[in-house]
């Protein structure tokens, strides 16, 4: 028996996915403005910020109202809650993608410190990420789900790499040291976007087989 | 006079003399983190003339503990719930195998009248007497030999009850002048006054608005450290809201028996599934 609750259902879905590929959108454009100089690039990411943002709070209300007039329960209730969180996590992942195009306006007015090598391939792996854990959701993957958990050390291990060269830069030439600082802070940015990826990846699996893999040191009898 | 009124009950005597140890119970469908176990169905089979109510059905009922049943119109959980206190005994052709403890007793052994004192029940419409609030409450206490002073004993089960508020200047008007509510909690009281051991509830808040509902179910919340609970309800919210552990029936089979967080946000059978949101069928 399908339910009528089933099509609000689907709806709340429909509208995160949009979220996730503005979200995604962002992440990508923002990197490329950094990795391209390219401050109009940038500005186009500043000036859509807005629209995630009123899908977040869109997305909300409608959860709210799930919540309050349908009594949910089991897999129903799992997969508003997982949305609920997801939400957050794609409103936070558009303002690291925000974050990211104010350094990239700024970057813009310095020359290159050097060749970008690290920098774009953490963006490419955060963004799969990102990618990744929305396709899980879709598909209700829990394997895809899992394997993007699994990479979130490969995208720690990146930002420390650029963290240890661009701090030699900066201790090699004074001149680097604002543009190469806001290089780390657009590294740190990605780290960020990438644990958020892997936020909603844990979500996808608590929505799909009901399991909570957040923090797995904590004992839940004693929590 | 007593098969006539099951509910009635004299005090606790009864209860504390069946103290016995409680049995050792299989792993399968019991309640997680309870200590201690009330009453426990073990492998029931139920019959109606030839018809095959209850399948085979194993569960515990944890002390101190509130446990619905859920389940679809005909499912056979209103007919497990009176097999607990045989109130099955009623009805003609019917029969039962199986085991069913109270603190480890077989409860096919006790006397039934002594049996329905321990195990109370309360009905989907209420049943008070055509006599004075007072009445309803005293009249058990009389039939089984009420030592001490029966005012006080009245009060405390209206109290128990959450009613004497309301009624304590009407004790002795006619029981049929209280609303619907105010009746279920005087039925209530009418079973607590004998002081059971468990209280049976069948639908109990059917018949009632959303007012009388909410204070049957914190009355539930209230009588819990002092009485095991066992209630039937067609309202699953009801049921998540009031008990610590649920089991879901279906077709005269006990399906799942999990603590209600579990069951209502991750249960284990794909029919508890479909049941609990609606897709049954």
């Amino acid at each position: 028996m399908e339910r009528h609750f089933e099509r609000d259902l689907e709806e709340l879905k429909e509208r995160l996915l949009w979220m996730g590929s503005l979200a995604e959108r962002a992440v990508h454009q923002a990197v490329h403005a950094v990795l391209d100089a390219d401050e109009a690039l940038a500005q186009t990411v500043l000036r859509e910020e807005n629209t995630i943002n009123e899908l977040q709070i869109e997305i909300d209300d409608r959860v709210v109202q799930l919540l309050a007039l349908q009594q949910l329960m089991a897999a129903d209730l799992r997969f508003v809650l997982a949305i609920a969180r997801i939400n957050n996590d794609l409103e936070r992942i558009g303002d690291q993608a925000v974050n990211i195009a104010h350094s990239a306006t700024r970057i813009v007015r310095h020359p290159r410190v050097k060749p970008y090598v690290d920098l774009p391939r953490m963006g490419e792996l955060a963004e799969k990420m990102m990618r990744d854990s929305l396709d899980s959701l879709v598909r209700r993957d829990i394997e895809l789900a899992r394997s993007v958990l699994s990479r979130d050390d490969q995208v720690d291990q990146l930002r420390d790499q650029i963290f240890r060269e661009l701090l030699s830069y900066m201790m090699g030439d004074s001149s680097v040291v604002f543009p190469a600082f806001e290089l780390i802070l657009v590294a740190k940015n990605l780290e960020r976007i990438a644990d958020h990826a892997t936020n909603v990846a844990e979500d996808v699996i608590y929505m799909v087989a009901g399991s909570d893999v957040r923090h797995p040191a904590v004992d839940r009898n004693t929590a | 006079m007593d098969s006539a009124f099951p509910l009635m009950a004299n005090s606790g005597a009864a209860a504390a003399s069946s103290s016995a140890k409680i049995a050792a119970h299989t792993p399968a469908m019991t309640t997680p983190g309870a200590s201690t176990l009330r009453m426990k169905v073990t492998k029931l089979n139920f019959y109606y003339g030839k018809n095959h109510a209850l399948h085979n059905v194993s569960m515990d009922v944890a002390t101190n503990r509130v446990t619905a049943m859920i389940g679809p119109s005909g499912c056979g959980k209103s007919t497990l719930l009176r097999t607990l206190n045989r109130m099955h005994e009623t009805l003609r052709h019917t029969r039962l195998e199986g085991e069913i403890t109270l603190d480890g007793v077989n409860i096919l052994t006790l006397d039934v009248t002594r049996l329905r004192r321990m195990v109370g029940m309360v009905f989907q419409k209420p049943n008070p007497f055509p006599k004075s609030i007072y009445e309803n409450v005293a009249y058990g206490l009389r039939i089984n030999g009420h030592k001490g002073r029966l005012d006080d004993a009245v009060e405390k089960s209206l109290r128990r009850a959450a009613l004497w508020d309301e009624v304590k200047d009407k004790l002795h008007k006619s029981a049929y002048a209280l609303s619907g509510g105010q009746q279920q909690r005087l039925c209530i009281a009418r079973a607590l006054a004998v002081d059971p051991e468990v209280l049976l509830l069948d639908e109990p808040c059917s018949a009632l608005d959303p007012v009388n509902t909410a204070k049957i179910e914190e009355l539930l919340f209230e009588l819990k450290p002092s009485c095991t609970l066992v209630i039937v309800t067609h309202n699953m919210q009801q049921a998540a809201r009031v008990s610590d552990s649920t089991a879901f029936m279906l077709n005269g089979e006990l399906i799942e028996f999990s603590p209600t967080g579990t069951m209502f946000t991750t249960p284990s059978d794909p029919r508890t599934e479909a049941y609990i949101t609606g897709r049954f069928g």
